[in-house]
């Protein structure tokens, strides 16, 4: 039974040039305590998409259509207000890309990560503060910044207490969205240790968001790549890092420069798809170099094992 | 390798910054540079690596001298560059490139790609057929063509990549031998970075330029310099060939920075990595003795928290500053 199931998700936004079809269609489903790393390049619907499950949509949203299932209840059913008390937040939480400097400087830190609780729950300050405590020890925040004030910390510390705060409320999935991408190499390391930590010792569920192939590997236990508001291949992480399946994903891969392989990484030529009016049939198809006559017809969903899939013709046979 | 091939020297380099602590408080100083020395070759390209914050991008800016330094030597083509007349300085920057890391930021909005290409020259009294010449020369060299679709476009009309490459092409109009380019892909998505990696590698090779490519991101240095240079805290604690230094990393800190870089692997999402403790120094009052030792696992106590660690030959080309590798302590 999953834990976590998206079917035939839309969502369009409206713009001066026409309707922007940023997720298009988008299913995969999660086991509980598994990780699902959703990888591709900017501007693929990756962002969006984590916005559908957070219900936190821009004001220009022309559809947003499609099942949202969180053990069983759909989220779609919910109305806005619904959601926002029992769902975003509680349920599903999120760490914002480029959320360094969100923090408010006025305000401890350790007051700042206990807000939520003190608003939501009916627990007094002493108490929310202890539980800040704990939390702390577990991203790896030592004690004594509780008190301190955000431009007191460095990067890595503050990005450690913006993960604080999408894990006060105790949810059971967290979206990170390219949680270290503004970081030096020796603290993205760090980070990624901290959350391997916390993935092993409790059971949630994190959605990773990043562009970068090789930090999805640290977290992911299953794969999904995003390519022109859709998902080309969802894989099971062993499978995936050997040997991804659709051009997209092999491209993406040979792309990633190697630090112990003596291999030439490769650019992937071309631009990436637009998303306004993008062309019929397979998206990637202009730019791939096994391009055959029924790639201009919409491609097939492929089915791999554990309800896996690739959404390309060269498999379909 | 003979003397003649290189290009740039820097000796014991320094660049520190004054800050004043309070309003009667004393003058301290923010040792952003500390005694960099190094010799560049005719068409090679080094690697600077660091973290933030470690005094790679001052001295980037203090080689291009954008930055006064506070002491040391920057010889470049023979010629003593620090403290010059206007003349020479005038010259010099014509001899120099350089390839920031916001491409946007470095365009100017206002001005068309041809127009920003001609400033230089315009400077610099290149006659006007000539200009013309050299723009569609530098546009089609970074592979923007067919060059009349980009020449009346202005910076918002192009992609990240785009951009970037009007900025190579700029800091190549007026045929440089030494381009800077400080972090030149981080803003770009994964599979652009290559691209714009691979172009730097080719006009390198094309024009037999030097590159200082300053990055905080050691996968991508393999393919693009013949040098890597590992700096903390203000100063280059290892230099070495590429291959040899990712392959045998010798100061503790090269190690570590190594370490911390994942290939894609589905075994890594259950490995702990194993990394130093605490995080960089303050650069007002760095530790004494060598500067990574309150986070390095093999520190000598005694030695590597009093007195500053040599420049250490391991091997030919492969330069360490660390007390583990010292004959005699």
């Amino acid at each position: 039974m999953s834990f976590l199931k998206v079917e035939d998700l839309y969502l369009y936004y409206r713009t001066r040039m026409g309707t922007l079809q940023a997720v298009d269609g988008v299913s995969f489903s999660m086991k509980k305590a598994e990780s699902l790393a959703l990888i591709g390049e900017s501007g693929c619907g990756k962002s969006s998409l984590a916005k559908c499950l957070m219900r936190l949509l821009p004001r220009n949203v022309e559809l947003f259509k499609g099942h949202i299932y969180l053990d069983g209840l759909d989220l779609m059913e919910l109305n806005d207000e619904e959601f926002r008390k029992t769902i975003r937040w509680q349920r599903i939480s999120m760490v914002p890309q480029a959320a360094l400097n969100s923090l408010n400087p006025v305000v401890k830190v350790g007051e700042q990560v206990a807000e939520p609780l003190l608003i939501h729950k009916s627990v007094d300050k002493k108490e929310a503060l202890e539980k800040v405590r704990e939390l702390f020890s577990l991203v790896g925040i030592p004690q004594a910044f509780m008190d301190r004030y955000p431009f007191e910390l460095s990067g890595g510390m503050r990005q450690r207490v913006i993960i604080a705060m999408a894990l006060i409320m105790n949810p059971e999935i967290v979206i990170l969205d390219e949680p270290t991408s503004a970081l030096d190499v020796l603290i993205q390391a760090s980070i990624m240790n901290m959350l391997k930590r916390i993935k092993r010792e409790s059971n949630l569920t994190f959605i990773l968001i990043t562009h970068d192939v090789s930090i999805s590997s640290e977290l992911a236990d299953k794969v999904a790549v995003m390519y022109g508001g859709q998902i080309v291949e969802l894989n099971d992480a062993e499978s995936f890092y050997k040997s991804p399946l659709h051009p997209y994903s092999q491209k993406l891969m040979a792309s990633v420069p190697s630090l112990r392989e003596d291999k030439q990484p490769e650019y992937i030529p071309g631009a990436p798809v637009s998303l306004i009016n993008p062309p019929k049939g397979c998206r990637f198809a202009d730019r791939c170099p096994f391009r055959i006559e029924e790639c201009s017809e919409e491609p097939p969903l492929v089915s791999l094992k554990d309800g896996n899939y690739v959404r390309c013709w060269l498999y379909a046979r | 390798m003979t003397e003649d091939r290189i290009l740039l020297s820097l000796r014991d380099l320094r660049k520190w910054y004054s800050i004043r602590k309070g309003i009667f408080g004393k003058t301290v100083y923010v040792k952003a540079l500390d005694g960099v020395s190094f010799d560049l070759r005719r068409g090679e390209a080094i690697s600077l690596v660091g973290e933030s914050g470690c005094g790679k991008t001052t001295l980037g800016r203090t080689i291009l001298g954008l930055e006064e330094p506070t002491s040391g030597k920057i010889i470049f083509d023979g010629r003593e560059i620090v403290n010059s007349d206007k003349k020479l300085m005038k010259w010099y920057r014509r001899q120099t490139g350089f390839v920031q890391q916001d491409p946007f930021g470095a365009l100017p909005p206002f001005m068309t790609v041809k127009r920003i290409l001609e400033e230089p020259m315009i400077i610099n009294k290149v006659d006007k057929r000539e200009r013309r010449e050299r723009i569609y020369k530098a546009l089609t060299e970074v592979r923007l063509t067919p060059v009349e679709d980009f020449l009346n476009k202005y910076p918002h009309m192009l992609s990240g990549g785009q951009q970037q490459r009007v900025v190579i092409a700029r800091a190549m109009i007026l045929n440089p031998k030494l381009i800077i380019a400080d972090e030149p892909v981080s803003m770009l998505d994964a599979s652009v970075r290559i691209e714009i990696l691979t172009l730097l590698k080719k006009l390198q090779k094309l024009h037999d330029i030097s590159i200082i490519y300053i990055t905080h991101d050691l996968s991508t240095t393999r393919y693009f310099s013949e040098w890597i240079f590992v700096m903390y805290a203000g100063k280059i604690v290892e230099k070495a060939p590429v291959k040899e230094l990712l392959k045998n990393p010798l100061h503790p800190y090269s190690k570590a920075l190594l370490a911390a870089i994942p290939d894609p692997d589905a075994r890594n999402r259950f490995i702990i990595r194993e990394l130093p403790p605490g995080e960089p120094p303050s650069l007002i009052d760095p530790p004494k003795g060598c500067r990574f030792h309150p986070r390095c696992v093999h520190k000598i106590k005694g030695l590597c928290d009093e007195k500053e660690p040599p420049e250490i030959e391991y091997e030919r080309d492969h330069l360490v500053s660390c007390w583990l590798y010292a004959r005699e302590r």
